[in-house]
């Protein structure tokens, strides 16, 4: 086991950020942690990383005691805060040299990791982080992050605010550094980008909702889901919340995801109880399962 | 080691690449130096004076012509009576109504006693008590010149032999107020910087959330502490020097003593000043919290440090507070190396009291630093 935690609790005076949480996460896995702002990711990051102590729980990584052997931890673990944290008036080089001599090694030493990152950012390696775009600033902090070959890599929330060109190129990364043994756990907002995820934990108010493969997740779902459409999207949720058999309802980009309390759902009555409802060119189609619809039906 | 010197190495990075800050570390206090070493005198000079003069006699115009004379006054008016004089007093347009009474000059002849009225603008009670003491001089001084006019040669025989002191100042022989506010003032330059700086510094990575990176390193306490702090004593010392040479070259002030026990001094000084801009940056989370508790230290330490008012003043409990004052120690060795050639054997009572203040504050500073949150 790479990520061992055991019924962890935090409280900030009186909020409960963290409650009973515990999961695994093995070696060489890249791993999710999936949840909406506040569910309390960033806390968990910090006890694993030896920032926070728990209230309650242990927590062990890459084998360490996250209290006893917190030094070890430090040496063999890298984070990535989900703030751009390096230092802004630093070059690029200069930076990524920081942290290699903090962490007693050199860039040259482990280059072969960062490699395919570094390779991207080295036109600019001149220039000051601070002046670096979005996307750019990521793969510098990835590159600190793993100059000292981590045995387990911390991501809080990498892909927030970045363009969605720059997030596929930054999983991309992540699988290629899975592949060189690195146990990864990640946390984002994103539901979308869980199905890269070997296995996630859904997290909401400090607490764990599932955890599994993204597979079967989606398999969990007890619902068949449908996507349904008509001219106006406003009006079209009002007619749809005062029918009497809905379960749960959506909006889902263009679509309105709808579930049925029903198990023999016929869309034909509901159509006509929308044009009832004076809505036009309704459409209803059966639609595949997502992460997100298991969240929002775990969530409820 | 090695990692030590690479974060020190960082650090003075960081300060050169700010375009904002190295200005402000060198010319900034050179400026203020300069501009508050000229200012910050005691004396008070071009005090305006007015008088009512209801006598208007020889003997009246004779006092008036004292304090014309005088480099420290300038007669502005003369006023008929005292209402307009008291109306004036209360615009700001006079500060010191002097008023002679009518039968002035027989009454003095006379019964050899008479009455002056002197009404001082004391808004300024520290301004007011240094004019008192002129105009007390100016009128003694009248006195003596009229008892001997008026001395018969038969009172020769019973007059008392008047007294005379002759004041010698030692260390500074013309009391020329820079040669002591000088070293005085570079004390505060120094303190000033070093403390904002260090007291900055380490809450600035804590803003921008680099210290939250620093900490999941396995850089050591010490490491790091000695890392981000060594610069800005390095800082400090430097802006020693350049004080010093100002001083020097500029105000001419004495340096009887020797340079290298300065030195020594304040390098263990600014070991104190350097815990405790840690300690702060410990307590706080921005920037701005640190800046206002340096400042809230800095007004107490400078305002009773002995520079702008004296300690031996002050109300007993001020007094003992002062025990706790850093300044104060930097500012009485300063001005005793500087002018009176002290050697360290006479310094020794500060530099004990400095170099036990250096450890407790560091080694609170350091205790109360913690890696984790």
């Amino acid at each position: 086991m790479s990520i061992k935690i055991e019924h962890i609790s935090k409280s900030f005076k009186d909020v409960s950020a963290l409650k009973d949480i515990s999961f695994e996460v093995k070696e060489g896995e890249l791993f999710g942690l999936i949840g909406p702002d506040g569910a309390g990711k960033t806390t968990l990051f910090r006890i694993l990383t030896t920032l926070l102590i728990a209230d309650e729980g242990m927590a062990t990584v890459a084998g360490y005691d996250a209290i006893k052997n917190y030094k070890d931890i430090r040496n063999h673990v890298g984070y990535m805060p989900g703030r751009f944290s390096l230092y802004q008036d630093l070059t690029v080089e200069e930076n990524l040299e920081f942290f290699a001599t903090i962490f007693g090694t050199t860039v040259e030493e482990n280059y072969d990791l960062i490699k395919d990152i570094y390779i991207q950012i080295e036109p600019f390696k001149k220039r000051r982080s601070g002046k670096l775009s979005g996307g750019m600033k990521q793969k510098l902090a990835l590159s600190c992050a793993l100059i000292h070959k981590p045995k387990v890599l911390f991501l809080d929330e990498p892909t927030t605010g970045v363009d969605p060109v720059s997030r596929k190129e930054f999983w991309e990364m992540l699988k290629r550094l899975q592949q060189k043994g690195i146990t990864i756990l990640v946390s984002t907002p994103y539901m979308d980008e869980t199905a890269l995820c070997d296995r996630i934990a859904l997290i909401q108010d400090g607490k764990i909702l599932e955890v599994d493969t993204p597979q079967e997740i989606i398999n969990h779902y007890p619902k068949k889901i449908y996507n349904i459409k008509a001219d106006k999207m406003y009006e079209l949720i009002l007619a749809l919340n005062a029918y009497e058999h809905n379960h749960s309802i959506y909006p889902f980009g263009e679509y309105v995801h709808y579930t049925d309390k029903r198990g023999d759902f016929n869309p034909t009555e509901l159509i006509q109880f929308l044009e009832g409802k004076g809505l036009k060119n309704i459409s209803i189609q059966p639609t595949e399962t997502t992460i997100e619809d298991t969240f929002m039906e775990l969530a409820r | 080691m090695k990692i030590i010197g690479y974060i020190i190495q960082k650090e003075f990075k960081q300060i050169f690449r700010n375009k904002v800050m190295l200005p402000l570390i060198f010319i900034m206090p050179l400026i203020q130096l300069i501009i508050l070493s000229n200012a910050a005198t005691f004396e008070v000079k071009n005090i305006k004076f007015s008088y009512i003069d209801q006598d208007k006699t020889s003997f009246s115009r004779a006092l008036i012509d004292k304090f014309e004379a005088s480099t420290y006054f300038n007669v502005i008016t003369d006023f008929s009576s005292s209402k307009i004089a008291n109306s004036a007093m209360l615009k700001g347009e006079v500060d010191v109504i002097l008023e002679i009474p009518q039968y002035f000059e027989r009454d003095l002849l006379k019964d050899k006693k008479t009455d002056l009225s002197v009404i001082i603008n004391a808004i300024d009670g520290a301004a007011a008590g240094v004019e008192n003491v002129y105009i007390i001089q100016i009128v003694q001084s009248f006195n003596k010149n009229a008892q001997t006019n008026l001395m018969q040669p038969s009172d020769l025989k019973n007059m008392p032999k008047s007294i005379l002191s002759i004041p010698s100042f030692w260390y500074n022989k013309t009391l020329n107020y820079k040669t002591f506010m000088v070293p005085g003032i570079l004390v505060l330059l120094v303190t000033m910087i070093t403390l904002f700086l260090s007291g900055m510094n380490i809450v600035r990575e804590k803003e921008i959330g680099t210290l939250e990176q620093m900490n999941v390193t396995p850089i050591k306490k010490h490491q790091f502490i000695i890392g981000k702090l060594f610069p800005f004593w390095v800082l400090g010392m430097l802006l020693l020097t350049v004080g010093l040479i100002i001083a020097r070259v500029l105000f001419n002030v004495p340096m009887v003593g020797s340079p290298v026990l300065m030195y020594v001094y304040t390098s263990i000084y600014i070991l104190v000043i350097l815990g405790m801009g840690l300690f702060i940056s410990n307590f706080t989370d921005t920037q701005q919290q640190a800046m206002f508790i340096a400042w809230f230290f800095v007004v107490i330490f400078i305002l009773m440090s002995g520079l702008f008012t004296p300690i031996e003043s002050m109300p007993q409990w001020a007094q003992h507070l002062t025990v706790f004052n850093p300044i104060k120690f930097y500012v009485e060795v300063m001005r005793m190396v500087m002018l009176k050639g002290s050697s360290f054997t006479d310094i020794l009572p500060q530099f004990g009291k400095t170099f036990l203040y250096a450890i407790v504050m560091n080694g609170l500073a350091v205790w109360s630093y913690k890696k984790t949150s």
